[in-house]
């Protein structure tokens, strides 16, 4: 490690010799990935981190490095900078993703557990980020709450019902075809909470997975728990406004997209929210998605 | 409900709207399948508890839960319990208050279905498609629901399908049907039928509950986000409406009250003058339940001017980035959970971060096996000592004087003095105690004799102009009359208790 202290300053003529990288740069490439791999640990907190990702800002010889030993890693580098430290993001394939089925046992089999935790961390990022500037903007942090996530989708999920009332429609689901229960209803009809022996939240009602996708977003360095209002409140921090910005959002845009749910345009119209706020004017939810700041 | 009988004279199968009227009233009976449910699955349980009508102990924990059923929050799930047991003691008295309580129980926990993940019920229900296609298809609700409270604790809340079941009224609008339980209830009441009359009182109570309940979900909405709720005309439509429902309600029930209370005094059957002190406890309710609803209109206003300023004043950032809420959340609700799920697992994938495999080695595991559980500190981390800033003194008088100036006040019943008197006693212990002492005296001219009833105190201090000038160097006016009245507060304090219990006892007192 003392190499690598020592070589920092060193390689201002780097621009002559730019192969001169030596098994302690690379130690020292690696280090700098395994501190991106503690998601909670900020450069502000520990010198050698800091200056490990000043080295890799000022230095492009070692950037390339540390990003090809993450590359192979099978990780994501979304950004390198003091305030995010070293943010990298587990590939599809990495031995670093998170699984559905490690998450909840219970996902793994029932579909509709499945939805609804998925269900849940999309909620939590779309309320932690409101509207499309929140997202865009870096000093930007979101604060949320679980029950607040919760009455949040509730609410979404009210309203929907209430226009399918509206409509005539029939959204009880056929007995024999579950998988086309309007996703909605699912959360809807999932209770918010309830009484459980030991006190503690029931892990199948709905604040429950919304509990449950904060503590492990905390834990993935991607909320801090800031008091325990409302079911325990929670700020973002900026790797989680990295991982959605630029990952979690566009796949699973993409993912709508190739449904052929095009939210903006001439997609299929029943599926298409923003024309049926036009038919219902109503004015506030217009605002909402599609003609926000 | 719609006529059943709408449909097209089409022979084959019946058309949608007949359809439809028979579905609803297919769900409306399946609303009460869990009472039925209860009296047919006590055979199942252990012991003998065929002697207690289970469908009754429900209907009436649903009243219970209904009526407790505050603003804020819902019933507290112990005190159901507890409130539910007189009435399945009365089933069955010969047997042990634990088995009271654990039928109270199971009847409670079976209402909200405890055993299910959803903690509800589904019936399965048939109905013709507009293609002529016989589907069968699931109806899912659920009768008492569990909410969140402060503080992390459950709440107990009955969902419309109950209250609706319990009311009996399907589908009838909350305001119309207010209304016209209200005019049932004086019609009944001049005709002096007061049984019939404690029935309306009750649904209207029933409704009031209900309306309440519309009312707080908005008022939540529009709490969380600003744009989500119309407010431009919807909301401020639907308070002026609730304002108005409120002013209308209050003073029609104030003069129900007002009848009512003629009307008990004036009963000479203690069966009706009974009937009628529960029908004034009633109507009470309902008005407290009106001015809480109003005082939470009135607040409104200023909330959403609050959140509005809270919510739109960020500062707008120089690109636009992806709209989660618009583009993503609000199209996949809609979906059939199958295709939902394709969105919200992608979104998953890459949205959770990442987890470093554990790479465990046999020598550590074993150690780690071995090591004894961490002793839990039982009284948690010790509190750091406050360090507290004594706030200046910056009060005009000190407690010193103030007990000074009691003290000059002090005065015996049968002694009343000049208010000119007391100035000057007060001027010779201390210069500043005259202003404290005339303060006072004409705080004593209009005494709070409200407060003192309330807490049954036994003397009031009071100040009477008689006309006489006040000859005084620094103050002007009247030379008032000060002196102390002593308060019955032994009667007071029993006609108190008499005006809080409304004449339940008042009809046996006479």
């Amino acid at each position: 490690m003392d190499d690598g202290e020592n070589l920092a300053p060193a390689p201002e003529p780097q621009a002559d010799r730019p192969a001169a990288l030596t098994p302690a740069d690379a130690a020292d490439a690696a280090r700098l990935v395994a501190f991106g791999l503690q998601p909670k640990l900020l450069p502000a907190r520990d010198a050698e981190y800091a200056d490990l990702i000043r080295r890799h800002r000022e230095d492009p010889a070692f950037a390339r490095l540390a990003d090809a030993v993450a590359a192979g890693l099978g990780l994501v580098v979304l950004e390198v900078s003091p305030r995010a430290g070293m943010a990298v993001a587990a590939g599809e394939d990495s031995v670093f993703a998170v699984r559905m089925g490690d998450y909840s046992r219970r996902a793994a089999s029932d579909s509709s557990d499945r939805f609804l935790h998925g269900l849940a961390h999309l909620a939590v990022a779309a309320l932690a980020f409101p509207r499309p500037a929140d997202l865009a903007d870096d000093g930007y942090i979101g604060r949320i709450t679980v029950n607040g996530v919760d009455a949040f989708v509730r609410q979404a999920c009210r309203r929907l019902e209430e226009r399918a009332e509206e409509h005539g429609e029939n959204s009880d689901p056929a007995s024999d075809a579950p998988g086309l229960e309007a996703a909605w209803r699912v959360y809807a009809r999932r209770s918010a909470t309830g009484a459980t022996k030991d006190a503690r939240r029931l892990a199948g009602s709905t604040t429950g997975i919304v509990g449950k996708a904060v503590a492990f977003l905390v834990d993935s360095g991607f909320l801090q728990r800031t008091g325990d209002e409302a079911g325990g409140t929670y700020r973002t921090t900026a790797r989680y406004q990295l991982q959605v910005r630029d990952l979690a959002g566009s796949a699973a845009m993409a993912e709508l997209l190739d449904l052929g749910v095009v939210p903006v345009g001439d997609g299929t119209a029943s599926l298409l929210p923003p024309d049926e706020t036009a038919d219902l004017d109503l004015v506030a939810e217009a605002g909402l998605p599609f003609h926000g700041s | 409900m719609p006529h059943p009988n709408t449909g097209s004279p089409r022979p084959v199968a019946p058309g949608p709207a007949a359809d439809e009227g028979l579905a609803r009233r297919l769900k409306a009976l399946a609303c009460t399948a869990p009472l039925h449910d209860l009296d047919v699955r006590k055979a199942n349980l252990a012991g003998e508890y065929s002697t207690y009508a289970m469908a009754e102990v429900a209907l009436a924990a649903i009243d219970l839960v209904t009526l407790t059923m505050d603003f804020d929050t819902g019933a507290d799930h112990d005190q159901i319990v507890a409130r539910l047991q007189p009435r399945v003691a009365a089933q069955a008295p010969g047997r042990s208050a634990g088995e009271h309580e654990r039928v109270a129980r199971w009847v409670l926990e079976n209402l909200i279905n405890v055993g299910s993940v959803d903690r509800g019920f589904r019936a399965v229900y048939g109905t013709f498609g507009a293609d002529g296609r016989y589907v069968r298809r699931d109806y899912d609700f659920k009768l008492i629901e569990e909410v969140p409270g402060p503080g992390g604790t459950v709440y107990l809340r009955t969902t419309d399908e109950a209250v609706n079941v319990l009311v009996g009224a399907l589908d009838t609008d909350v305001t119309s049907a207010q209304i016209a339980a209200e005019v049932k209830l004086e019609v009944l009441i001049n005709r002096g039928r007061l049984a019939d009359a404690q029935l309306a009182a009750e649904q209207a109570r029933y409704r009031t509950v209900q309306y309440a309940e519309t009312l707080r979900r908005a008022l939540e909405a529009t709490r969380r986000d600003v744009r989500a709720v119309d407010w431009l005309r919807a909301v401020p439509d639907m308070i002026n409406e609730a304002l108005d429902h409120v002013a209308d309600r209050y003073r029609h029930e104030n003069a129900i009250l007002t009848n009512i209370r003629k009307a008990r005094d004036e009963a000479t059957e203690p069966e009706h003058k009974r009937r009628a002190a529960e029908l004034v406890d009633i109507v009470k309710d309902c008005i407290r339940r009106h001015t809480q609803l109003q005082s939470r209109l009135l607040e409104a206003g200023p909330l959403f001017r609050a959140e509005q300023d809270r919510q739109a004043f960020a500062t707008p950032a120089a690109r636009a980035g992806l709209d989660l809420y618009g583009q993503l959340l609000a199209p996949v609700l809609p979906l059939p959970v199958e295709r939902a799920s394709r969105v919200t697992d992608a979104f998953f994938a890459r949205g959770t971060g990442l987890r470093t495999p554990p790479a465990v080695r046999v020598g550590d595991l074993i150690e780690a096996l071995l090591t004894p559980p961490l002793e839990r500190e039982h009284l948690g981390a010790e509190l750091p000592e406050p360090d507290l800033v004594a706030t200046p003194e910056d009060s005009r008088f000190t407690e010193a004087q103030l007990e000074a100036a009691l003290e000059l006040l002090d005065l015996p019943h049968d002694a009343p003095r000049r208010l000119s008197g007391l100035l000057a006693e007060a001027r010779r212990r201390d210069p500043e105690l005259p202003y404290l002492v005339a303060l006072l005296a004409v705080h004593a001219a209009s005494p709070p004799v409200g407060t003192a009833y309330r807490q049954g105190e036994q003397r009031l201090l009071f100040a009477v102009d008689d006309g006489a000038e006040l000859d005084d160097p620094e103050f002007g006016g009247a030379d008032l009359i000060v002196g102390a009245a002593l308060l019955d507060a032994a009667g007071m304090a029993l006609d108190r208790t008499v005006e809080n219990t409304a004449g339940k006892d008042e009809g046996h007192r006479e």
